[in-house]
């Protein structure tokens, strides 16, 4: 869409000038991921809702895609770039794949990630990105990383839109952050996934940019399992 | 040891419209132990010979994974296949990537065509010295593609390159109607008797000389090696081998010649060479 | 620069023809001077002059159908009320774009051109809804990288392995399938009710899209100040592709005329537009 020149300052400003249609690469299409680490599974969850503005374009368009080493990446903010990038890493899986004749390791995905977002520093893919998979002994991992490539490993972290709402509450729950003598353990995966559903719930409540359906991929030594939950869709 | 006078270079013809360079590539390709393609109506298949060069070295790969639906099975300089492949991987690569389509399998060998006539035609190249079987699946269906040094590619229905290949490739046409409407079983048995022939008497199949190629619809292509061939070898073990074929092709051509007796006139004539290699 | 524009038609007219650049006579003045604007991105982009505006595409039972209308904007003349802005790339695929028609018939050019080099080909393969729409992708979303966009949105449609497909890129490499698609206007007033009415009937036929497409059509023709009530229709379905119109819809323009007589009747007390918009 044009810009609309701002009409409350300048009423006629749209008949005193021709119209300035500026571009702008960027765009923002909401979407909320999240991913936690289990001792021997990693589960990410994310919404299906894809929008621009006060737009939806799609309610089916979930923004977790499987990797062919059988970890799962989140990514979520510019859907163009999500595109380019996901394609990007899959090609680079590609090729090591066959040079390699093995899935690379998770935690390999994560520091190649790491390099593919930084070799766009000055013209960053506008994308927030997760790796969640299996390290080489077995146990769950999550990586986080920001649109730049600085990365590290986690045990649980949100992103997106409704990151916001939903990190303090894994805080929380997870992470047992500022209670006193609260024993941090791994949370096990019956309680995680419910959790994570009722997340979502009070997220699709507040963001608009989060709704319609929650894809939840749950990472084990046999492979990716999902499911799906339905948030509300207004 | 010049074998004549017009075969400094590929871009030598000999009076007789020959490119002896050419088909010394092509010699170089029945050097490299043996490989077999063959297909049914759901399946494309690569059964290869692995060697191994010393006692102390592990066994050479010979089927060379390109994409999720082609591989290629190689004969010849295992260095220039190398190179081929990574060209055939980024090809695949760039059709995903451009058109999310996998790269259809003719496509792909009519670009290695293209690719490797260029050093046929210029001054102070050298042909690539490998010849490949390409198996893939594509929308078409199962395909089996042979490449050579000389740029020529064949759609084949089943084919076999390699040192001693005429005896697989003999088979291979005795059994040629059954092939279509095989399982996949009896595909992978056809394929490792017509490798099997290839061998001398004193030698046999086993885990570790041997690996096989499949190409199906909607599965990623499998290659098996070792253990994960001991299922297949398991059905054709205690078969009775078919008569030896008469070893009409030699394994070094140039040598035969020379035991044949004194070099032939210099000039005009070039010398007839052992068989048609071009119109293979 | 903007100044240099005042006429008899008022600003809203195409802009200067040479923007963006230095005034005749002096040198470029590259970033890091003066020229760069305050929004942020570059200004190297072209702007938009002859537009489109909605199409509109949906999936019914059995197909797919596709609308745009075809007036070419100039700023808000109506310049040109004949621009087919739906293109037939082959029997299963159909494109349509809004935004500047010139980088549409440009890029349609060019997928005419890739249309013919596959058909010469004569191998089987072709275009796909699919592959189109990912190769739209590509394209989009390398030209506004190079922050020379092609400014356009684009739907494409089709009928791949006998499944609908409905795939939308914009000039941002933006894209996206949907079971129902629309862009410009037809975004926000033609959606809602398509998405409504598939809600209610999950099976319509080809008559009730094509009903539902005028009634779209019209409407955005009431509504939409850069639209016109003459469009192509399109309907893809396993058969082929059906492209009809043009199509001039019959609008009803009685409330406008009752709406009018008051007006004129009973005159409104006139206020100056700028002391107007202060009173929200």
């Amino acid at each position: 869409m044009m810009s609309v020149p701002n009409m409350m300052s300048n009423p006629l400003s749209d008949y005193q000038a021709p119209n300035q249609v500026s571009f702008s690469p960027y765009e923002f299409n909401g979407g909320t991921i999240l991913a936690v680490a289990g001792e021997d599974y990693a589960l990410i969850a994310t919404d299906t809702r894809l929008s621009q503005g006060f737009s939806i374009h799609s309610r089916d368009s979930p923004k977790t895609y499987p990797l062919s080493n059988g970890s799962v990446l989140g990514c979520c903010g510019f859907h163009g770039d999500v595109l380019t990038l996901t394609k990007v890493l899959g090609a680079r899986l590609q090729i090591f794949e066959k040079e390699h004749n093995k899935p690379m390791p998770t935690p390999s995905v994560a520091a190649m990630l790491s390099t593919i977002l930084y070799y766009r520093r000055f013209f960053p893919y506008y994308t927030h990105n997760i790796v969640a998979g299996l390290d080489e002994e077995g146990k769950g991992c999550v990586y986080s990383f920001d649109p730049v490539g600085s990365y590290e490993r986690e045990v649980f972290r949100a992103k997106g839109s409704a990151s916001a709402m939903l990190q303090p509450l894994l805080d929380n729950q997870i992470g047992g952050k500022n209670q006193q003598s609260y024993k941090v353990v791994p949370i096990p995966l019956k309680k995680c996934v419910s959790m994570v559903k009722d997340v979502f719930t009070s997220a699709a409540e507040r963001d608009i940019y989060t709704g319609d359906n929650i894809l939840i991929s749950i990472i084990t030594k046999d492979g990716v399992k999902s499911e799906q939950f339905p948030l509300r869709r207004d | 040891m010049f074998r004549n006078q017009y075969d400094n270079d590929v871009t030598v013809w000999s009076p007789q419209g020959r490119i002896h360079q050419l088909e010394y590539a092509m010699e170089a390709v029945k050097q490299g132990s043996a490989c077999v393609g063959l297909k049914s109506k759901t399946h494309a298949i690569l059964v290869a010979l692995k060697r191994a060069p010393s006692e102390l070295s592990a066994h050479q790969k010979k089927i060379l994974p390109i994409d999720d639906h082609v591989a290629v099975s190689i004969a010849g300089l295992t260095a220039d296949a190398r190179l081929l492949c990574n060209f055939m991987r980024n090809e695949c690569l760039n059709s995903r990537w451009g058109w999310n389509k996998p790269l259809p399998v003719s496509r792909l060998v009519s670009m290695i065509g293209s690719k490797s006539q260029i050093p046929t035609q210029r001054y102070g190249r050298r042909p690539f010295g490998v010849g490949l079987l390409v198996a893939g699946y594509d929308s078409q269906g199962p395909h089996i593609y042979q490449t050579c040094p000389s740029a020529n590619y064949y759609d084949c229905k089943a084919m076999a390159i390699g040192a001693r290949s005429q005896s697989a490739r003999t088979y291979l046409e005795k059994h040629l109607d059954v092939f279509l409407d095989c399982s996949l079983d009896e595909l992978v048995k056809h394929g490792l008797r017509a490798l099997r022939d290839t061998l001398p008497t004193e030698v046999d199949l086993t885990q570790k000389n041997c690996s096989i190629g499949i190409a199906a619809k909607d599965t990623k292509f499998a290659i098996l090696d070792d253990d994960a061939v001991a299922p297949y070898l398991a059905l054709i073990e205690g078969e009775e081998r078919s008569s030896r074929a008469p070893q009409e092709e030699s394994a070094a051509p140039m040598e035969a010649e020379e035991e044949g007796g004194a070099q032939p006139e210099p000039v005009p004539a070039d010398p007839q060479s052992v068989d048609d290699t071009m119109d293979q | 620069m903007a100044s240099s524009m005042s006429g008899p038609f008022g600003n809203s007219g195409p802009g200067p023809l040479w923007t963006g650049g230095p005034a005749p006579g002096q040198f470029y003045n590259f970033p890091g001077n003066a020229s760069i604007p305050s929004n942020g991105a570059a200004q190297k982009t072209l702007s938009p002059v002859v537009m489109g505006t909605s199409v509109l595409a949906f999936q019914f039972n059995g197909g797919v159908v596709i609308a745009a209308d075809m007036l070419g904007s100039y700023g808000s003349l109506a310049r040109f009320r004949d621009c087919p802005r739906l293109f037939k790339v082959n029997d299963s695929t159909i494109i349509g774009a809004a935004g500047d028609y010139a980088d549409f018939q440009y890029l349609t050019n060019i997928i005419q051109q890739h249309v013919i080099d596959e058909e010469c080909l004569n191998d089987g393969f072709g275009y796909t809804p699919k592959s189109l729409h990912c190769w739209l992708t590509r394209v989009l979303y390398n030209r506004r990288s190079q922050f020379n966009p092609l400014w356009n949105t684009y739907i494409v449609v089709g009928v791949e392995d006998e499944k609908p497909f409905l795939g939308y890129v914009d000039k941002i490499g933006m894209a996206y399938e949907a079971p129902s698609l629309a862009c410009g206007f037809g975004a926000y007033m033609a959606l809602p009710i398509i998405r409504e009415t598939m809600e209610k009937k999950p099976d319509m036929n080809q008559e009730e899209a094509l009903a539902l497409i005028d009634r779209c059509m019209k409407l955005l023709y009431y509504r939409d100040a850069r639209s016109l009530n003459k469009y192509q229709v399109a309907v893809v379905t396993k058969d082929g592709v059906d492209l009809r119109g043009p199509i001039k819809s019959q609008p009803n323009w009685e409330i406008a005329h009752m709406i009018k007589k008051k007006n004129t009747g009973v005159r409104m007390n006139v206020v100056p537009y700028d002391q107007t918009v202060n009173r929200v």
